[in-house]
């Protein structure tokens, strides 16, 4: 298993690698000159000409991707263009409130859509199945800001139960923490819990139908027993593939979450560089998110030798 | 001896109602998407005023009987804009979903059969797909102009390594066949195997996925127009009439409220059908859904 | 090796839900001696100078001083200097500084970082450097000290010092002024009334500042950017929050105290509100411009730019702009704002007039327009850009230009202006901005009215007698002579069009009813502002 972990990291490398060569093309064939967007909107053409060359924007091809790749590798994403701030600074000062956003979102939704769509499964064809399906579709169809002005209107404005916007870090009490998060959370993670619930319910039908389960029901085990300690667990394992693909619809819905709740994340930060085609962030970012995803679809397939004593690396 | 008495013949049922009785929710979201598809056509001939027609006088105003869904913050009519919009994200919806399964298919193909090709390409496309769909389509809006040709571009390149994998292991397993290693071993030229044996089955699945790239298409566009790196601000798009009220939300909710719903619908109608084709087309699966 | 069941997460975010529930919903933070203001754009660049965007030089306010200061009346009073004589010939100005004025790193403050500011200044501002060149030299005496020696007089030198809006003439230490004026500083040390906590600085969302206490205000009264700058908080927060959605009910939640900016149309929603107050306290207001690119077709041809005069609609542009309360904007027929003793409608009777598109329409048949493509640029970040865009490219179309609408955010549209080209080589012809209105009240401050060809603002318009009759006014001997000769430059800009003002209107501001001390200016100044 521990081979299989460092295997499975090597094999990521050439991976990473494409994504880096990717996002540094991105700079390279992106139209506008960062040179003009330092030098200010006074500058004359030839201070734009002098921090071209400062920046090395006449190099070739190939030996800017070096020197970014060989900075990357030491920690050094580069420096924003519009701010002169190093761009692993922004990054860093941002992450905690996204990833507090996420996995906030990633325990809400599990913990309803799972249970959900393990009922609408042991209902199969009952109106609460057909109840909880229609929900699903109906939460995969609503675009995530739609929802999330909805939600602000609810229960902030009308009932003024729950914060409009901002962010509070835990650190500074857990209540303002989780009452900032509920609602971004909810418009987050409607459309994933959906994708959860029905891959949930899919997943166990095909469970339920098995013989053991028969055989587990004929010996006379409560159906909550049956539900969770025979089925569910055979059924784990496309549910938590489900859940690691869907970090990245969860990824693409913090974007917008952020921006309407006015969550310093890094979401709003990459919507922010790349309208202003500040690319070091742009780069950075996207790198990190690729990071990110990589690294969760690891840890999913790893879950599978804990779900699944039949998966041996 | 008594006569036997056969008993009553089934009533036949005509083969709509049969449908309507077995699939309800595929019929109704072929029904919306036919509606939505209609309104699209026939838009300017719906009681609708020019879509681009600014009147400052106007702005702002709850619906009326003049303009039955309002007015935007320059006076257009957002019943017009609403319409009109059908076409964009109908446009983006298709024209993605065509794309990507053309180019899915092709490349699917091609890394399926051919291991230099797949050993180069499933790099590029793990790679591209561990970008998150939506970040690469404003990544790449970022490189260039906004135009409505543009947004199709960059969400079809997103949704590409999608139906290519999905191609790709199809073939694969394909590949392994018996009735395609007889089909080799009877000397069937390799056209002729892609043709008979193997495209046909990678239909199936692939119809199915280009239905639900049809629908996240069709809000990846609205997302791109609410956060601004969309289609062009002018055209009346369901994302760009949603950006355009977004200041607005409390004061006249019908600005978001409207094309929301036309979003949603489509979108809902858009995977009902994806459903019903799973089934139809997949026994494995319609058994359980 | 324990399975993670879906009963365990089930109970966990049962806690977690109920813990929070349960807590006192605590939305409205007592934050003490805390003002939360939301500013109206995102502080990026922290060098007034470098850049003419008024958040940095609303940043430049709060953390830097100036020599001279505006006050309402217009007039440059004293803020660093304490005494100062002018010669009998008007040639060598002495200035002394105030005593106990120290930056926010302990140094006091010398003539040399004085003079090195100016310097500075000079390089990038426009009216720094008509100033220059006017300057002969500027001489330290000593540490408290120093000199302006003028080759010829300029009478409005110490408006000049006092120059209220961008790039406002800051002093910064000399180790920090020496930096070469087209790099931007990243030092934010000033000898203003806050301090700039750089720790806290998250670009895109939040600025702190913090009360200075070794600041020692002047006595007088406050007016405008001069007088007392005393600093009734402790702390001042610059939350950015672009969705004006979101900044709507974060200011009637009370999450946030003070919104610099808000839409007009948001101003009835906020209004119902009995915990804010809405002013309106910009006197001047701002003026709305639309931008020609002069060295290109379509608009290098001067009939055709005349033609647009009949055109544009203030009124049109004002109330998309600026909404159906006519309290908030105002049509100004005039290359001066309104309101100021420079201001009259010499010239203006193709805008002023009715709206004639078949005159238009001849005009521009008249200049030989043969179907050029005409690209606007706009930014959909910037509404009051966006919206003057959005109806003139309608207009424009009406009368049978073949108009390229080009949408992008602000950042590209100031890179993108700066280009010469052709529009097929991503050029552009017109955009759209505006100024605050202490920025055009007359011929010397205008800088879009400047017509010297490519030295210009982006546009490059030429117009000689333009630039002699400048001159002129800036030479004028009393306020008869300037009206005259402003008069007789504005018939010439009619003429011209080096732009078209396309309406002046006001932005409203929201505060909540526990801020008392705003002060009512065409800048956002923080001090004397005390939350009750």
């Amino acid at each position: 298993m521990f081979a299989y972990i460092i295997r499975r990291l090597i094999a990521t490398v050439p991976v990473m690698g494409v994504v880096a060569l990717f996002v540094f093309s991105l700079l390279y064939i992106a139209p506008g000159d960062p040179a003009a967007v330092i030098a200010g909107d006074l500058a004359t053409a030839e201070d734009i000409a002098r921090i071209h060359a400062k920046l090395g924007l006449d190099e070739s091809f190939l030996l800017r991707f070096g020197h970014w790749l060989w900075g990357v590798l030491h920690g050094d994403l580069g420096v924003s263009i519009f701010t002169n701030l190093p761009v692993a600074q922004l990054i860093g000062q941002r992450l905690e409130p996204t990833v507090a956003l996420t996995l906030t979102t990633l325990a809400v939704t599990v913990a309803f859509a799972v249970p959900l769509g393990v009922i609408a499964a042991w209902k199969a064809g009952s109106w609460i199945d057909r109840l909880v399906m229609l929900v699903a579709v109906l939460g995969f169809s609503l675009p995530s800001f739609v929802l999330a002005y909805l939600l602000v209107l609810g229960f902030s404005v009308e009932l003024p139960l729950l914060p409009v916007q901002g962010y509070v870090s835990i650190r500074e009490g857990f209540a303002p923490f989780i009452a900032h998060l509920i609602l971004p959370s909810i418009a987050l993670g409607l459309i994933y819990g959906a994708l959860i619930a029905r891959i949930t319910r899919a997943s166990m039908l095909e469970v339920l139908s098995q013989d053991y389960i028969r055989t587990a029901e004929a010996k006379g085990l409560a159906q909550g027993e049956v539900l969770i300690r025979h089925a569910l667990k055979n059924a784990a394992v496309p549910i938590a593939t489900v859940i690691g693909i869907g970090v990245a619809l969860l990824i693409s819905g913090v974007i917008v979450t952020e921006t309407v709740f006015a969550i310093p994340g890094i979401g709003r930060l990459t919507v922010d560089a790349i309208l202003r085609r500040d690319y070091p962030i742009i780069q950075g970012v996207i790198l990190l998110f690729s990071a990110a995803y990589v690294l969760v679809n690891l840890a999913v397939d790893i879950s599978y030798t804990l779900l699944d004593p039949r998966v041996r690396y | 001896m008594a006569a036997v008495e056969l008993a009553a013949p089934l009533p036949r049922r005509h083969w709509l109602t049969e449908a309507v009785r077995r699939h309800p929710t595929v019929i109704l979201g072929l029904l919306i998407l036919l509606a939505i598809g209609a309104v699209a056509v026939l838009a300017p001939w719906l009681g609708t005023s020019d879509p681009l027609a600014v009147s400052p006088i106007r702005r702002l105003r709850f619906p009326a009987a003049a303009y039955w869904f309002g007015t935007d913050a320059y006076g257009r009519d957002v019943y017009s804009r609403t319409l009109y919009g059908a076409r964009v994200s109908l446009q983006v919806g298709l024209g993605v979903a065509a794309l990507s399964t053309a180019f899915g298919l092709a490349i699917g193909l091609l890394t399926g059969f051919n291991r230099l090709a797949d050993g180069v390409l499933m790099r590029v496309k793990d790679g591209l797909m561990s970008v998150p769909p939506v970040l690469l389509a404003i990544a790449l809006m970022a490189l260039t102009k906004a135009s409505l040709g543009n947004v199709i571009i960059a969400i079809t390149l997103s949704e590409v390594p999608r139906v290519a994998r999905l191609v790709r292991g199809v073939v694969l397993g394909l590949r392994e066949q018996p009735f395609v290693e007889a089909a080799t071993a009877a000397g069937t030229g390799f056209l002729r195997t892609l043709r008979r044996h193997i495209l046909p089955n990678t239909l199936a699945p692939v119809l199915v996925q280009a239905t639900y790239i049809c629908a996240s298409a069709m809000i990846t566009e609205a997302v791109l127009s609410f956060i601004g790196a969309g289609t062009p601000p002018q055209i009346p798009s369901w994302g760009n009439i949603m950006a355009d009220g977004r200041s607005y939300f409390q004061l006249r909710p019908y600005l978001i409220i409207f094309p929301g719903v036309f979003l949603s619908l489509t979108v809902l109608a858009v995977n009902l059908v994806g459903d019903g084709l799973r089934d139809a087309l997949d026994p494995r699966l319609a058994r359980r859904l | 090796m324990g399975r993670i069941s879906a009963g365990c997460w089930r109970w966990a975010a049962a806690a977690m839900l109920a813990a929070g529930l349960l807590a006192p919903a605590a939305h409205a933070q007592t934050s003490g001696k805390t003002i939360r203001f939301i500013p109206e754009a995102d502080l990026r660049s922290l060098d007034p100078i470098w850049t003419t965007a008024y958040i940095t030089r609303n940043h430049g306010y709060m953390v830097y001083d100036t020599l001279f200061a505006l006050d309402e009346h217009f007039k440059p009073q004293p803020q660093m200097v304490d005494t100062w004589t002018v010669s009998d010939d008007k040639l060598i100005y002495s200035f002394t500084l105030r005593d106990k004025l120290k930056f926010h790193d302990g140094m006091p403050v010398r003539s040399a970082d004085c003079i090195a500011s100016l310097a500075r200044w000079m390089k990038r501002d426009g009216f720094g450097q008509v100033v220059a060149e006017a300057v002969a030299e500027m001489k330290a005496v000593d540490d408290r000290r120093f000199s302006i020696i003028l080759k010829k007089p300029f009478p409005l030198l110490l408006e000049a010092l006092g120059k209220l809006s961008s790039n406002v003439p800051f002093i910064m230490p000399e180790r920090i002024a020496g930096t070469d004026a087209n790099t931007q500083i990243t030092d934010p040390t000033g000898s203003g009334p806050f301090k700039f906590v750089k720790e806290e600085w998250v670009p895109g969302n939040k600025a702190v500042y913090v009360r200075n206490p070794d600041y020692v205000p002047r006595d007088e009264a406050p007016s405008w950017a001069a007088g007392a700058k005393i600093v009734k908080v402790d702390r001042v927060e610059w939350l950015y929050i672009p969705d004006p959605g979101t900044a709507v009910n974060a200011l009637a939640a009370g999450e946030v105290d003070w919104w610099q900016q808000l839409p007009a149309d948001l101003v009835p929603e906020l209004q119902k509100n009995p915990d804010v107050t809405i002013a309106k306290v910009d006197p001047l207001g701002s003026i709305a411009v639309m931008r020609f690119n002069q060295l290109q077709p379509p608009f290098n041809n001067r009939k055709l730019r005349q033609a647009l005069l009949y055109v544009i609609d203030q009124k049109e542009i004002m109330t998309t702009l600026a909404g159906d309360d006519q309290s908030n904007w105002r049509t100004c027929y005039s290359y001066y704002t309104c309101g100021t003793p420079m201001a009259s409608e010499a010239g203006a009777g193709a805008l002023s007039g009715p709206r004639d598109l078949a005159k238009a329409k001849a005009l521009i048949k008249d200049s030989g327009y043969n179907g050029d493509r005409v690209v606007i640029l706009t930014a959909t970040d910037q509404p009051i850009v966006d919206r003057q865009a959005q109806v003139a490219a309608e207009r424009l179309r009406e009368v049978g230009l073949n108009v390229d609408l080009q949408a992008m955010d602000w950042g590209t549209l100031i890179t993108r202006r700066t280009s010469k080209e052709p529009v097929d080589k991503n050029g552009w012809s017109i955009f759209f901005t505006w100024l605050v209105g202490p920025d055009m009240i007359n011929p010397a401050l205008n800088f879009p009215l400047r017509a010297a060809g490519e030295k210009s603002w982006f546009g490059w318009p030429t117009d000689d007698k333009i630039e002699a009759l400048r001159t002129q006014w800036v030479e004028a001997p009393d306020l008869a002579a300037q009206q005259k000769i402003a008069a007789e430059l504005q018939e010439e800009a009619f003429a011209s069009v080096p732009y078209i003002p396309t309406g002046q209107f006001v932005i409203p501001t929201a505060f909540r009813k526990n801020l008392k001390g705003v002060i009512v200016a065409p800048v956002v100044f923080l001090w004397n502002v005390e939350k009750m």
